[in-house]
């Protein structure tokens, strides 16, 4: 198991770096340079020269390069994002205000979708060909298509403006734990930001269990005489849980990416409305720095999927692979 | 017991469990073909592709929809005349209505800037379909050529460019989409083509990778270079080939979440600029006043959305179940 994590720790720390790479890339990408995008596009010659050089925008590429890494790396609790024009203050601190909001959105709502979607894969194999199965597959097709932003607002005119059962927005000032302390508020963003991962969890439940089914020990364990439901919970339901823990890590930057929408249609002041916010002003480093940390996030979330997954998997456990 | 779990992860009807040769061969047991169901008999691969297809009803509901909605946008125009483009045209003209709800002059009622929304919904879709198609395209096409490259050599190189797609990749999409959008400043249409396929390519990449990693170890490649082909000759002519049903399936795909993708930026902003539109656009504009209840302005583009995904969703299965591909989605 300790070979497994560390070779994918090592992976993930690949990745970072070349996450920072790519966003620094980014930042040299900008037409006309960031003096522009600052100082607006008709800033004189003059005051771009004077810009550059105050910012070290003149120094070459790669020097940059180990300017703006040094900067993330030490002091690595509060990493240099650079400078927010638009909040006139320091990106991590406009960050920092803002992604526990969006870690707990995104915790809460993948923590439901698969309280919902395991039960609803075990359901459809059990009830296999029946209607039931036929209704939840349907169901499954349309939240697929469905886009994050049409569900939210359908939820919003129905459940908020028609029935008046839950507001509109949960209430911005709280604190990230609000979810615990005003539930109500939340639910319809984590249906929202739940719907579409609901969809696919269940589709792959449904057929990892399928697959689990389809064992030697499935016929072994029914050939000792098991009952239906020791079959089903004790030998096929543990195996087909393993790929699913694999598929939340996989799924993580599609949930992020949900949570961005999820937070511009109910106006919840995470880490993507305040993407969105920035973006919409131009504001390039808060852009690339909420860039950075929402993938960073991501990708220290699926190791985590995957420590879950070595500790599930005995196979991996006990060091077979 | 046996026959039910022919399902693939997510949406399929394909055996996963019981090793089905890949190639033509095994559509064989479909009902339409002829008994014996020789790979080459009756009329040659594709128009048995085509068969197969066929037999699936969702899959010509879906091709119906699309062709329908392509024509409903291209064609539609120039059957019913509206101002799409001349926003001063409210200005001149007095009795012009905004957020006028359904009924004589506008069969969809108009939206807030006074234009009318059938009309713009062919306006806009003509921009949704048009980056889907094209995006999907030229993903497809990048993620090919770099996938085959990186399978075909192998080594550090390929190391190298498999360690680009997982480190572009495990970037969250939205943000990956809304950065470009902010370097760029002016959205075009095309430069949306071009920063959606930016984002797209990298699975079919990676799934042509795994493919020609495959097929370059067949016998019929190693033939190929014993007889003196190129390097250049086995990858276009011998593995790409032999890959396209993955191709082909991915790209109709693609459409769709192209196209779902599109619609995101839209909403958030990040669409084309007025007075062009798109879906997502549309959507945005409408749900701004969702509190007014002008249902007109939210409801038909959001069921264009689903209804045109849904469509290629429901093609892009049948694709994979007549083309014998094993590709998961997501």
């Amino acid at each position: 198991m300790a070979g497994f994590l560390l070779r994918r720790a090592v992976q993930a720390l690949i990745v970072i770096v070349g996450v920072i790479l790519v966003v620094f890339l980014l930042s040299q990408l900008i037409p006309g340079g960031e003096c522009k995008a600052v100082l607006g596009p008709k800033a004189t010659m003059h005051n771009c020269v004077r810009f550059n050089r105050l910012n070290g925008f003149n120094q070459p590429v790669l020097r940059q390069f180990v300017e703006y890494l040094k900067g993330l790396i030490w002091p690595f609790w509060h990493p240099n994002l650079g400078y927010s024009y638009k909040f006139n203050e320091g990106v991590t601190s406009v960050i920092a205000q803002r992604l526990p909001k969006t870690l707990v959105l995104v915790g809460t709502s993948t923590i439901i979708s698969l309280m919902v979607a395991i039960p609803l894969g075990i359901l459809q194999v059990v009830r296999r060909n029946h209607p039931v199965d036929y209704s939840v597959t349907g169901m499954a097709f349309v939240f697929y298509a469905m886009p994050t932003f049409l569900l939210g607002t359908l939820l919003i005119i129905w459940f908020s403006f028609d029935l008046g059962w839950f507001p509109s927005q949960p209430p911005s000032a709280q604190s990230a734990w609000a979810v615990f302390t005003d539930p109500q508020a939340f639910v319809l963003p984590i249906i929202t930001l739940s719907a579409v991962t609901v969809a696919s969890f269940s589709r792959y439940m449904r057929s990892s269990m399928m697959d689990s089914m389809a064992g030697d020990y499935i016929r072994t364990a029914r050939a000792k005489g098991s009952s239906q439901r020791r079959v089903l919970y004790g030998h096929a339901l543990r195996n087909a849980l393993i790929p699913i823990l694999t598929l939340i890590g996989l799924s993580l930057p599609a949930i992020v990416s949900g949570a961005v929408i999820t937070e511009t249609v109910f106006n919840y002041p995470g880490m993507g409305q305040l993407t969105v916010y920035a973006a919409g002003n131009s504001d390039i480093p808060l852009v690339l720095g909420t860039t950075l940390v929402a993938t960073v996030a991501t990708v220290v979330g699926s190791l985590l999927a995957d420590v879950l997954y070595a500790m599930a998997d005995p196979r991996i456990r006990f060091g077979a692979l | 017991m046996v026959d039910a779990f022919h399902e693939d992860p997510v949406f399929g009807t394909e055996a996963r469990s019981t090793p089905v040769p890949l190639g033509f061969e095994a559509i064989s047991p479909v009902e339409a073909m002829p008994e014996g169901g020789e790979a080459v008999s009756g009329g040659g691969i594709w128009i048995q592709i085509f068969r197969v297809f066929a037999e699936n009803k969702l899959a010509v509901a879906g091709l119906i929809i699309v062709v329908g909605m392509v024509l409903f946008c291209f064609v539609g125009p120039f059957i019913y005349h509206t101002n799409q483009t001349d926003q001063q045209a409210l200005l001149v003209t007095p009795h012009a209505l905004t957020n006028a709800p359904p009924g004589t002059g506008h069969p969809l009622g108009t939206d807030g800037t006074g234009f009318d929304i059938l009309g713009r919904l062919m306006y806009g879709g003509q921009t949704s379909l048009t980056v889907g198609f094209v995006s999907a395209l030229v993903a497809t096409v990048v993620g090919v050529t770099f996938g085959a490259i990186s399978g075909f050599f192998g080594g550090w190189g390929d190391a190298f460019m498999m360690r680009v797609v997982d480190v572009l990749l495990s970037i969250p999409v939205i943000f990956f989409l809304i950065a470009l959008v902010t370097i760029f400043q002016h959205v075009t249409t095309t430069l949306l083509i071009a920063i959606i396929a930016f984002v797209s390519w990298l699975i079919p990449a990676r799934l042509i990778r795994g493919e020609t990693l495959s097929l370059r170890t067949r016998e019929y490649v190693q033939a190929v270079r014993v007889a003196g082909g190129s390097r250049k000759r086995i990858v276009g002519r011998h593995i790409v080939p032999n890959a396209v049903g993955t191709i082909v399936v991915f790209a109709t795909f693609q459409v769709a979440d192209s196209i779902l993708l599109l619609a995101a930026l839209g909403y958030l902003g990040f669409g084309v600029p007025a007075p062009s539109t798109d879906w997502g656009t549309m959507l945005s504009n409408g749900s701004q006043t969702a509190g007014n209840g002008w249902w007109w302005q939210i409801y038909p583009a959001g069921l264009c959305i689903v209804l045109v995904v849904i469509a290629f969703n429901f093609i892009g299965d049948a694709l994979r179940d007549a083309l014998e591909v094993r590709l998961q989605r997501r």
